[in-house]
């Protein structure tokens, strides 16, 4: 005691090369993802359909109306010289146009993306809120009834369907009890009151100090926040109590309670400080799952976020609309994803 | 009954059967211990026989319209009510476990033993196969499932068969990893070495001596990715891109009834109640099989 360890003053030249080499890699092997990402929406997009020139003219097109097309379309190429141009047009956020909405597919997905933000933003705070003390929790009696109670609603996360969930909520606490708002992102009077600047419509409404349209929204997010929410809160409180347990086994603990530690004190301040490094990891994860399990929520409650745009594109076979939604989707995910595994080596002091 | 008991825990087997009967005997016995597994275990026993024994154990037909009978309530003429064509909704229901049943294995059949064979092929070569190969499986492995099964999906056209391919495209690569983790833990094993010095291929000692090692860890993943696949393939045919009308798939049927759902809950709420039970089945089940199979995983992950 008394004296603290040298690299916490300053971080050694050796430490910081470290964390460059793995800033490094994860540039590297993020882009190598990305690419991967593009070639697997390619060929969804370009190799698996029949005739992608056939969904463009239709079926009565002359012969010289649909190699025009063709050639427009650059088929003719050969499909590396394809994909290059296809992943050429990504980088600079040309998506295509969209055959339903008649806008490019990068600009709607601008217009939409904060709506789903919003809500996986607030469905990750009330999965981490609930899942971490429940995760803790179960540890600390585990093997007890309450251990197993958690275990159950935990495993629920697994097994419920989104959309049916949502259905379920929809008709008990918006029809039946009348505690939140129905579907849709705000009620239709307080529609387009706000300006949109972060296109976040909590943010926006406090911006313009308009407390009405405010509440309105936080009562139509509410119930879809929760209901993802409950999905990471599966994940994380089971991982938070494997993450426990494997620390509250550990000799030191047994030193800290023989020493007469008050119990609350080993948990929290023994135990749980030292998982909040690959709690990191496990929240990102769930962050990033978050932002595909919208797809199912926003379908149900006609929330105007990526995941609705996807499924409307679905239906209407609109193919530049759903790879690139697929795209923007994955890489959010991949990104989210990369970087929560870097800055777990960064903050991990064992992997220094 | 105790010298069958004692010829299958013995502890030098004369035969191969013997011993790989003995095992499932072990396994079977710690299974029976966990409360929750067996629980988990009835309920997929439940599902198959409802599966197999479909035409006997509904009462009405799955497809047989009824128009003077729509949208009623749960009575005991229909237990869980019936449709807006006038459907007995506990009948499709029971109908519905063999289509869930069938997506299910043929997602098991194709992405398990094609995830084993990539990542125990990985794993064994080492250098630069393994490179490769794992290079493409953590791309898919980093993609969101869902979101790519919708896409593979919208590209192949809406259909059952489609759904089991799209889901099967996005489930191998966690099994080619776990493969792969597990080949590697006894490549160098001296077994493997004295299989090399009696001169066997690559291909025999993968298929006889790598791939059944990797067999029980797989057994638990699958067993525990299950119920995500259910919860896919439902979700699927909500969108309308799984299984078509009139076909009694769970998911389609949920999406059906939520135009009812404010008066007659039951339509789109009971298909919902069965995605529950059966996909919690998988999860107890799987839950207890790693307890018992893969002691080190215990409790993690």
């Amino acid at each position: 005691m008394g004296t603290r360890p040298l690299n916490t003053a300053a971080p050694s030249n050796a430490a910081l090369r470290k964390t460059a080499g793995a800033i490094g890699g994860f540039i590297i092997v993020t882009l190598l993802t990305f690419v991967g990402l593009m070639a697997i929406t390619f060929f969804i997009g370009r190799v698996i359909p029949i005739d992608p020139v056939l969904s463009v003219v239709g079926d009565r097109a002359t012969q010289e109306q649909y190699d025009a097309v063709r050639i427009a379309m650059g088929l003719d190429r050969p499909l590396i010289a394809q994909f290059i141009t296809y992943v050429g047009d990504v980088f600079q956020g040309d998506l295509g146009h969209s055959v339903s909405t008649n806008r490019p597919v990068a600009e709607d997905l601008a217009r939409v993306f904060p709506a789903t933000l919003e809500m996986a933003t607030l469905g990750i705070i009330i999965g981490v809120g609930m899942g971490v003390p429940l995760g803790v929790w179960a540890a600390a009696r585990q093997g007890t009834w309450v251990d197993q109670l958690i275990r159950v609603f935990a495993l629920l996360g697994y097994s419920v369907p989104a959309f049916w969930l949502g259905l379920v909520g929809l008709v008990v606490f918006y029809a039946g009890l009348g505690w939140v708002g129905g579907p849709g992102r705000v009620d239709i009077f307080y529609e387009g009151l706000v300006e949109p600047r972060t296109g976040l419509l909590l943010v926006d409404s406090l911006i313009a100090r308009d407390f009405d349209v405010f509440w309105s929204a936080l009562d139509h997010l509410i119930l879809p926040a929760t209901i993802l929410g409950f999905f990471s809160l599966a994940y994380i409180a089971r991982m938070t109590r494997s993450f426990m347990l494997d620390q509250l086994g550990q000799e030191y603990i047994t030193t800290a309670r023989v020493k007469g530690v008050a119990e609350w004190r080993v948990i929290w301040t023994h135990g749980f400080r030292p998982i909040r490094v690959p709690l990191i990891t496990v929240i990102g994860l769930s962050y990033a799952a978050l932002l595909e399990g919208s797809v199912m929520i926003e379908t149900v409650f006609s929330w105007p976020g990526i995941g609705n745009y996807l499924t409307v594109a679905l239906l209407n076979a609109d193919m530049n609309a759903v790879l690139g939604a697929t795209l923007v989707i994955g890489s959010v995910f991949i990104l989210i994803n990369k970087l929560s595994d870097v800055l777990y080596r960064i903050l991990d002091p064992r992997s220094r | 009954m105790t010298t069958m008991t004692n010829w299958l825990l013995d502890d030098s087997p004369s035969s191969r059967l013997q011993a790989s009967l003995g095992h499932s005997y072990r396994v079977t016995r710690m299974l029976m211990r966990n409360p929750l597994a067996v629980v988990g275990a009835l309920i997929l026993l439940v599902l198959i026989l409802a599966a197999i024994f479909a035409p006997w154990i509904a009462p009405h037909s799955p497809l047989g319209q009824n128009l003077g009978q729509r949208l009623l309530p749960p009575s005991a003429a229909h237990w869980m009510g019936t449709d807006e064509l006038g459907r007995d909704i506990f009948s499709r229901v029971i109908y519905g476990a063999r289509i869930t049943l069938l997506i299910v294995a043929m997602v098991a059949v194709i992405s398990a033993p094609l995830g084993l064979l990539i990542g125990a092929i990985s794993g064994y070569f080492g250098g630069w196969v393994d490179k490769a190969m794992m290079g493409v499986t953590d791309v898919f492995l980093s993609m969101p499932k869902l979101i790519l099964a919708l896409a593979f999906v919208a590209a192949l056209g809406p259909g059952i068969e489609n759904a089991i391919i799209a889901i099967a495209i996005t489930s191998w690569p966690a099994y080619a990893r776990i493969a792969r983790a597990e080949t590697l833990t006894f490549r160098n094993s001296e077994f493997i070495s004295a299989m090399r010095l009696l001169g066997a291929s690559h291909t025999r000692i993968i298929t006889g001596h790598v791939l059944p090692l990797c067999t029980s860890s797989m057994i638990v993943r699958v067993t525990l990715d299950m119920a995500g696949i259910i919860l896919t393939a439902a979700g699927l045919g909500f969108l309308g891109l799984g299984a078509q009308p009139p076909l009694p798939e769970w998911g389609a049927m949920i999406s059906r009834g939520r135009a009812f759902i404010l008066d007659q809950w039951w339509v789109a709420t009971m298909p919902g109640f069965a995605i529950i039970i059966v996909s919690l089945g998988f999860c107890f089940l799987g839950d207890g099989l790693r307890d018992v199979l893969d002691p080190k995983q215990g409790g993690k992950s």
